[in-house]
């Protein structure tokens, strides 16, 4: 029965994990995500799942490969550190075609960084996902809600395409308090799909599948092509706020998006033309939202926790550069509305640098 | 008396050719496997994870479920299957570059997990794949294309040895087998045999290293690579049964 709750986002998301189905999750500590790993090495056994503490981030991917092919949901969690390792089972899964979901709960900075919120994992995730034209759709929850709801579609998207998904969020999404409904437990068998496991009669081949095509380069690439195409078109998600008539347009995910809401609201209130596109999707690019920006518009708005800006070179490309771009980006701090607004009113009056 | 009669295993018929090297260990190895895994009756129920290596091309030379992932992942990648599926025969087959080279967190985390899966372990002292470079059990003194003057202590560190590595570890069995001669490939089919069978029984982890040569990277003919085995790798890398957990 879907129930309500006060939980904390990697809690919640990994009881939502369970709740679409997952019963495998291999993975290992990492500040901001390890709630996951805490909450499931308790609750998965309870479900009747099974979960491994692995000797690092890159065998629980390989781990998962494995449970994937076997026919389970599967998923691991972890934060930049951990994902930067998570690259080589990432291309082994697109390779090999196998669902699977991952979660980055981002930390800040490069190397080893510290543990407070950020966003700069965007173009590690979004555009660096291993060796060799792996690809695969991001979500980008806004809330711990947004995290639970996520879990359910990110398993259809992943099976559908056979193909994994990663949810990008971060340390304040993962690790604040909110209430949610929780949804019901979904039934999964573990037989349902044959190009995981299925019965063999003598003589017959099973899942031969290498970390190389069995069919040759051309027919994996017109294949693969295809699938990551037909990804693009279809999976582009977002919200649109106060667009059609806005001079600013703000573009942000998470954190950051929730920040850019009360923006507008603030901005709205003092006269301001602002909107909003919140990315639901970073992978694929949510192109189609940028319809709605009316021809007047004086720019766009990037804001995000991140030192270079990372969304902007995928909304200069949704806006084929027509646009002018500017950007507010704070790093380690959760971005002000009142500087959003500020900094809009300065795109209006002509006084703000481009990025 | 009495005539065997060999049959192929059915999961090798009609399938083609694996492509080893002539007199590479690799073809003996997937043969004596699939001998023991239809003998034990686990035909269709079983699934190998390759390595990439040369043990891949026994991947299209099969029937049945056959996987290859990453250098060096066969078995975590086995593990997660296991898991999921613990009614099936679950093995991993690599080299000794992935198992005690790139892979040598797993080789000890899933022993010291005793995980409930198989690893059969090809050692020709060298990557063969990658054109015969130095291994993690190339031998004092070999000569590779990564030690082109013979492994040196000092210069390449110690080779190392599973049976030394595992002492004290409470997994089901370990034994190191060899394809070099009828005896020895015997032996080292009921090693399989047994290894299987404590899988199946629910006994744990259990890990068979095959010797085997690797002719083409050794510079030798397939018969100077057997005796190789016999006057060199067998002195340092002793067979037998290491670890055998007894049954509860
Ligand atoms: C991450 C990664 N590193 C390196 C390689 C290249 N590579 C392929 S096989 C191999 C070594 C194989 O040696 P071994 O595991 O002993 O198997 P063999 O070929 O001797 O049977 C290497 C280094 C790779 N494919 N992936
Ligand atoms: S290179 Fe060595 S290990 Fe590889 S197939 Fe040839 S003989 Fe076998």
């Amino acid at each position: 029965m879907a129930e309500k709750a006060i939980m904390k986002g990697n809690e919640a998301l990994a009881e939502a994990a369970l709740r679409a189905g997952c019963r495998f999750f291999s993975g290992y500590p990492i500040t901001p995500q390890t709630e996951v790993l805490e909450y499931l090495s308790w609750r998965m056994s309870e479900v009747g799942g099974e979960l491994i503490q692995t000797e690092d981030e890159l065998t629980g991917l390989h781990m998962l490969i494995g449970a994937s092919l076997a026919g389970s949901r599967v998923l691991s969690t972890s934060a930049g550190p951990g994902f930067a390792l998570f690259h080589e089972g990432i291309s082994y899964i697109c390779g090999c075609e196998i669902p699977a979901v991952l979660v980055d709960v981002q930390r800040v900075g490069g190397a080893c960084g510290g543990i407070s919120a950020s966003q700069g994992d965007y173009e590690e995730v979004t555009h660096g996902g291993g060796n060799g034209d792996s690809q695969y759709v991001v979500l980008t929850p806004a809330s711990v809600q947004e995290e639970v709801d996520m879990m359910k579609e990110a398993y259809e998207i992943a099976e559908k395409y056979r193909n994994p998904v990663v949810i990008l969020t971060d340390a304040i999404i993962g690790q604040m308090m909110e209430g949610i409904t929780l949804p019901d437990f979904a039934d999964i068998d573990i037989d349902k799909f044959d190009y995981t496991y299925k019965e063999l009669k003598d003589g017959e081949d099973g899942i031969q599948r290498g970390g190389y095509p069995g069919q040759g380069f051309p027919a994996y690439a017109a294949h693969m092509g295809a699938k990551y195409k037909a990804m693009k078109e279809a999976e582009q998600r977002w919200e649109n706020i106060e667009v059609s008539d806005a001079d600013v347009v703000c573009v942000a995910y998470g954190i950051s998006s929730r920040v850019c809401k009360e923006a507008v609201r603030k901005a709205r209130a003092k006269g301001i033309k602002l909107g909003l596109i919140r990315l639901i999707t970073a992978w694929p690019f949510p192109e189609k939202a940028f319809a709605e920006i009316n021809p007047d518009c004086k720019g766009l708005l990037a804001v995000e926790m991140s030192i270079k800006g990372q969304m902007v070179p995928d909304i200069k490309l949704a806006t084929k550069c027509n646009m002018p771009v500017y950007g507010y980006f704070s790093l380690d701090v959760v971005p002000d509305a009142d500087v959003v607004v500020e900094t809009a009113e300065k795109i209006i009056a002509g006084t703000c640098e481009e990025v | 008396m009495a005539i065997k009669k060999f049959e192929i295993p059915e999961l090798l018929k009609d399938k083609p050719s694996h492509g080893a090297c002539q007199g590479c260990g690799h073809g003996i190895c997937w043969r004596i496997i699939y001998e023991v895994v239809e003998e034990l009756g686990y035909k269709n129920k079983h699934v190998i994870f390759h390595d990439l290596a040369c043990g891949s091309h026994g991947l299209f030379a099969t029937h049945g479920h056959a996987f290859s992932g990453a250098h060096g992942r066969a078995i975590p990648t086995a593990t997660g299957y296991k898991r999921i599926r613990p009614d099936m025969l679950v093995f991993s087959y690599a080299g000794d570059g992935a198992t005690y080279n790139i892979g040598m967190q797993h080789t000890v985390h899933t022993a010291a997990r005793n995980e409930n899966i198989t690893a059969i372990v090809v050692n020709n002292t060298n990557f063969g794949m990658t054109g015969g470079q130095m291994s993690a059990t190339s031998l004092i003194g070999q000569k590779t294309t990564s030690s082109p003057a013979g492994r040196d202590s000092k210069e390449n560190g110690n080779p190392i040895d599973i049976v030394n590595l595992y002492h004290g570890m409470d997994i089901a069995y370990l034994a190191r087998g060899a394809v070099d001669s009828v005896p020895n490939i015997n032996k080292t089919k009921n090693y399989i045999r047994k290894a299987f069978q404590k899988q199946m029984a629910g006994e744990g982890f259990s890990l068979v290293e095959i010797l085997a040569p690797c002719p083409t990277n050794w510079n030798l003919t397939p018969a100077a690579a057997l005796d190789r085995m016999e006057n060199e790798i067998f002195k340092i890398y002793t067979l037998g049964e290491f670890i055998e957990r007894s049954a509860k």
